[in-house]
């Protein structure tokens, strides 16, 4: 590692520090990226990390053969993966057995080791390079990308692929209202979820005066998302660039970064990327010699939902229970400690920097008009290809489910996709040819909110999505209004009913008046977005709600109160290992004689299907 | 980072000095769960009413007001995990261990909670003991992975 | 002065007063029940709901938390407005229908029919406890613990507070405890006694001394022996 200099003063310190991380990084060209995200880490790739690092050790190489702990490099289902530089070999699912092999061979005499390649689910073509996959083929990684160069923890990984290059001439070449300029020919809107144009904020902000604040809101709590998460991990220096070109367009000189206490390894890594920054002087006083002042604090969620929403997030930062406050007056008027502030989410700020690195212009030919650049989603749920992906605006939804996503898990069939969190709604299979674009999305009553992308398949209930979100919402409102208060909890009161069989004949037109009321009438984005989830069911799969009151059936196998488990008395070998592994004690029957369930004892936790090797338990 | 020390704990500073979240979570950080006295005291060193704190350390669900048990069971139910059945591992786990959702077993060994998404939904349904991730659950792993610790063994994990 | 439009009149109000007051100014009746013009506002009750921006662009905001600015379009008695009440009255009849006051908002909204299943909730957190407590008596001895569905008003530790002079303030001001309706039993919710009854001693009086039955009044003037 190069060491660290004094602060840097001038351009000139930058770029002559940049130069000696660029020599420096061309010399370790021959490395292993292995990823480190939570990913692939619950998969066991810290351990990978541990046995590789030992091996080389074991074996002399240190010298030639580099390791790399990265973020997140995408298809999360096939990890722990590992990327052999320079030639970039993408192995995937690798034990460490492997280890000695892919030293040995690939590393050291270039064999490529057949086994750990990427298969393709459905046509079973092997594929050698990482960029070669459908799964990234179809992709545009310009935030991503840097993912599978750099180490995280390392600033000078970051500067020599172009990192702070933008803050830099930001700071020395242009002056505030340029860049508020440059950012509003970008057209970026915020990835958060409602899709404001960041420039509006920034140059509101820009024309306060006095103490301001600039903050970064990472704290995605949206289920099913984790694109921030991965973005703080992988490459925690982009964020923190965008955050500090904000302060100096919008003239903040203080920085809070609101991160959730669910992500510990975000936090560290945020951490020690401020402190790098600090030390390096692009962060402090006087940044590179100019009268830009900018101080960077963290500030850690304590576990609630809510504090995602500005006014409540800001409460939260200044200790108090996260309750949000009516606007107006607004943010950029009266935000953090009453002064004018400006709330961006991590995705939009680390594009920040991208657009002044490559200009408003060329950032502009991505996406579609009215929503320029890309956007990562999480694709998650049951499809074939789990994983975070980053695709240009306006690509659509089948697009990213089928060709980068591979389809649904084992051949079933698509239902519907989730995507907005619980402020957004199930989008059916007739809108898969929708762009995914923050205006389209909205029309089919959905949104992209923070990019969560949860793929349903038919045994999926959609009655029970929408308990699940109203339960989660019932939780995580802050209790404040009582239209929110009230409403979620009888609107939850109802689909529980519906769920088990209870509802009666009208409750569906009181779920809906209701929800439209709750939609109207609260005061925060989650109270008027809570109805959501249960709205675009309602309005894409009455049927199945219908089929729940009127017949007391779930199509989908899900609602418990309504499935009953029995044992196919043909099928059925006698094998016993349902009854041994009952939780419930609800099977009976003597080995080698067909079993049965024993209705009043069975809680239909479904245990019983899965450990079944005759396939003959029924649920109907 | 800037740090202060308020109570003796080291806690980070923000541009309007330490607030209490802050101070709550250094608290709860070192002795895993938030002690009356210390709430009392917070509230005295920070100047602010009593109520105010104690409305604090119950709003936010990272804080907890009695012990929690030696070891954290977490399960995730985020919405990826919900669809690939969370709920029932979240039941397996309770039945096996005896513990309640969001309770702590009555020998102090267990603290079962439950967090909405972990961030890793590509290892969906996920179980968290102790901090170490488990992925791709299912009722039945679960089960065994608690069997041994149920029958007194700290086996977890 | 600031000028805007209130339902369809120009009307100028002083700066820095919310909607709620200007209504009132202008002799417009707003429901509340987490309102006080003693306390700050909180908006938690969102009866005071109104209508505000260019027809076909406008939302619902609480009046009483709302400021009052130059060339605002207000609207306080749309369809939709009186259909967000009724329904937020309903729902406060099923969660707390011993109060008068929700008794008497329902009978006023013509609300006649409750599709929820009651629930006998004495608290409907609307605050005023909390915020007098704070604001006039300077004590802050309680607060709201929790949050979502499983929000409650109490003490630190659920004990008696140091802080609290027991001085009743909080009980004073309750929409709930202040005044009782005796009427529904738990399974009915609905009342609608008092305000749909002639009052009694309208003929005595040509007045209507209170809308209780018995009357108050009437009974107090009875004759001890009588």
């Amino acid at each position: 590692m190069a060491p660290l200099p004094v602060k840097f003063k001038t351009k000139e310190d930058f770029l002559s520090f940049k130069q000696r991380s660029i020599e420096q990084y061309e010399k370790n060209r021959c490395y292993l990226a292995v990823c480190g995200d939570t990913g692939c880490s619950v998969q066991g790739s810290k351990n990978l990390y541990d046995q590789l690092e030992i091996y080389l050790r074991k074996q002399g190489y240190t010298e030639n053969v580099k390791l790399k702990c990265t973020g997140c490099l995408g298809l999360c289902e096939n990890g722990p993966l590992v990327i052999v530089y320079p030639q970039e070999i993408f192995y995937q699912r690798v034990e460490p057995e492997d280890i000695e092999e892919i030293i040995e061979k690939t590393v050291i005499q270039g064999e490529i080791i057949e086994r750990l390649l990427y298969s393709d689910p459905v046509s079973g073509e092997k594929y050698i390079y990482g960029r070669e996959l459908p799964f990234y083929k179809s992709q545009l990684r310009n935030l991503l990308e840097a993912n599978w160069k750099i180490d995280p923890g390392s600033i000078e990984d970051y500067i020599a692929n172009g990192g702070y290059a933008a803050l830099v001439n930001a700071v020395t070449e242009m002056d505030p209202g340029a860049v508020v300029e440059e950012i509003k020919k970008s057209q970026l809107r915020g990835r958060g979820g409602a899709g404001f144009y960041t420039w509006v904020k920034w140059e509101e902000c820009r024309q306060q005066t006095g103490r301001k604040f600039i903050i970064c809101n990472a704290d995605e709590g949206d289920p099913g998302a984790f694109m921030d998460r991965s973005l703080m991990e992988g490459n925690p220096h982009s964020v923190l660039e965008g955050l500090i070109i904000g302060g100096y367009a919008t003239g903040a000189q203080e920085g809070i970064v609101y991160i959730r206490a669910e992500y510990p390894s975000a936090v560290e890594k945020l951490k020690l990327a401020i402190d790098r920054a600090e030390d390096l002087g692009l962060v402090g006083e006087n940044i590179l010699g100019s009268d830009f002042n900018f101080q960077v604090y963290l500030s850690i969620g304590a576990g609630a939902f809510i504090c995602g929403e500005t006014s409540a997030l800001i409460a939260s930062v200044d200790g108090r229970i996260g309750e949000p406050v009516q606007k107006p007056p607004r943010l950029v008027q009266n935000g953090y400690l009453g002064r004018p502030t400006v709330v961006n989410n991590v995705e939009s700020l680390a594009n920040v920097p991208l657009i002044l690195r490559d200009g408003a212009q060329k950032y502009c030919r991505v996406g579609t008009e009215k929503s320029s650049g890309t956007k990562i989603f999480s694709l998650v749920g049951k499809v074939n290809n789990t994983g975070l992906v980053e695709v240009p605006l306006g690509i659509t939804l089948r697009e990213i489910i089928y060709d980068i996503g591979g389809g649904i898990k084992e051949g079933k069939q698509f239902k519907a996709v989730q995507t907005g969190g619980p402020s957004g709604g199930c989008i059916p299979a007739s809108s898969l040819d929708l762009p995914t674009d923050f205006d389209q999305l909205s029309s089919a009553g959905s949104m992209i909110g923070s990019g969560g992308m949860i793929v349903m398949d038919d045994e999926t209930c959609m009655v029970d999505i929408a308990r699940y979100f109203l339960q989660f919402l019932a939780d995580e409102s802050c209790g404040c209004c009582f239209t929110c208060r009230e409403g979620i909890s009888r609107l939850l009161e109802i689909v529980k009913e519906i769920s088990d069989g209870s509802a009666k004949p009208g409750q569906l037109e009181l779920l809906k008046e209701l929800a439209g009321v709750v939609k109207d009438s609260t005061m925060c984005g989650l109270g008027q977005t809570a109805p959501n989830p249960v709205l675009s069911t309602l309005r894409h799969f009455e049927e199945e709600y219908r089929a729940h009151i009127e017949q007391k059936h779930c199509p989908a196998g899900v609602c418990r109160e309504l499935i009953t488990y029995s044992i196919d008395q043909k099928l059925c070998n006698g094998c016993g290992l349902c009854l041994k592994n009952c939780p419930a004690g609800a099977v009976t029957g003597n080995k080698k004689e067909p079993h049965y369930i024993l209705y009043d004892k069975c809680d239909k936790c479904g245990v019983c299907t899965t450990v079944c090797r005759a396939e003959a338990v029924i649920k109907q | 980072m800037k740090k202060a020390i308020v109570l003796g704990f080291e806690v980070p500073r923000g541009p309007d000095g330490v607030s209490i979240v802050a101070l709550l979570q250094a608290i709860q950080d070192k002795y895993n769960y938030l002690p009356e006295k210390f709430l009392r005291r917070a509230a005295r060193e920070m100047e602010v009413p009593l109520i105010d704190v104690y409305s604090v350390a119950k709003f936010y669900k990272s804080f907890s007001l009695v012990p929690e048990g030696r070891h954290q069971i977490v399960t995730c139910t985020g919405t990826a995990c919900h669809v690939r059945g969370s709920e029932k591992i979240t039941e397996e786990i309770s039945r096996t261990l005896g513990v309640e959702v969001n309770s702590t077993s009555p020998d102090g060994e267990y603290s079962l909670k439950c967090v909405n998404c972990v961030g890793a939904c590509a290892s969906a349904p996920l179980v968290i003991v102790d901090g170490e991730y488990h992925g791709n659950m299912t009722p039945l792993k679960a089960g065994k992975l608690f069997a041994q610790g149920a029958k007194g063994k700290t086996a977890v994990s | 002065m600031v000028n805007m439009i209130l339902n369809g009149l120009d009307i100028s109000v002083e700066e820095g007063t919310t909607l709620l007051e200007a209504a009132k100014f202008y002799g417009i009746d707003i429901p509340t029940l987490c309102y006080d013009e003693t306390l700050s506002p909180y908006g938690a009750c969102r009866l005071c709901l109104v209508e505000v921006g260019e027809p076909g662009k406008a939302k619902l905001f609480s009046a009483c938390t709302y400021p009052v600015r130059e060339g605002l379009i207000v609207k306080t008695n749309t369809k939709r407005v009186i259909d967000a009440r009724k329904m937020i009255i309903e729902l406060y009849l099923a969660s707390c229908p011993s109060s008068k006051k929700i008794q008497d908002l329902a009978s006023e909204y013509g609300v006649t029919e409750v599709r929820f299943t009651p629930k006998n909730d004495e608290c409907i957190l609307c605050g005023l406890c909390v915020r007098v407590c704070e604001e006039q008596m300077q004590a802050k001895a309680i607060g709201f613990i929790d949050r979502g569905v499983n929000r409650y008003i109490s003490t630190p530790f659920e004990r008696q507070s140091e802080d609290c002079r027991l001085c009743g303030a909080c009980m004073y001001i309750c929409p709930v405890c202040q005044a009782r309706c005796q009427g529904p039993r738990e399974e009915e919710t609905i009342c609608n006694a008092c305000l749909n009854i002639s009052p009694p001693c309208l003929e005595k009086y040509d007045e209507a001394m209170c809308y209780m039955d018995p009357c108050v009044a009437c009974e107090l003037e009875k004759e001890p022996d009588e």
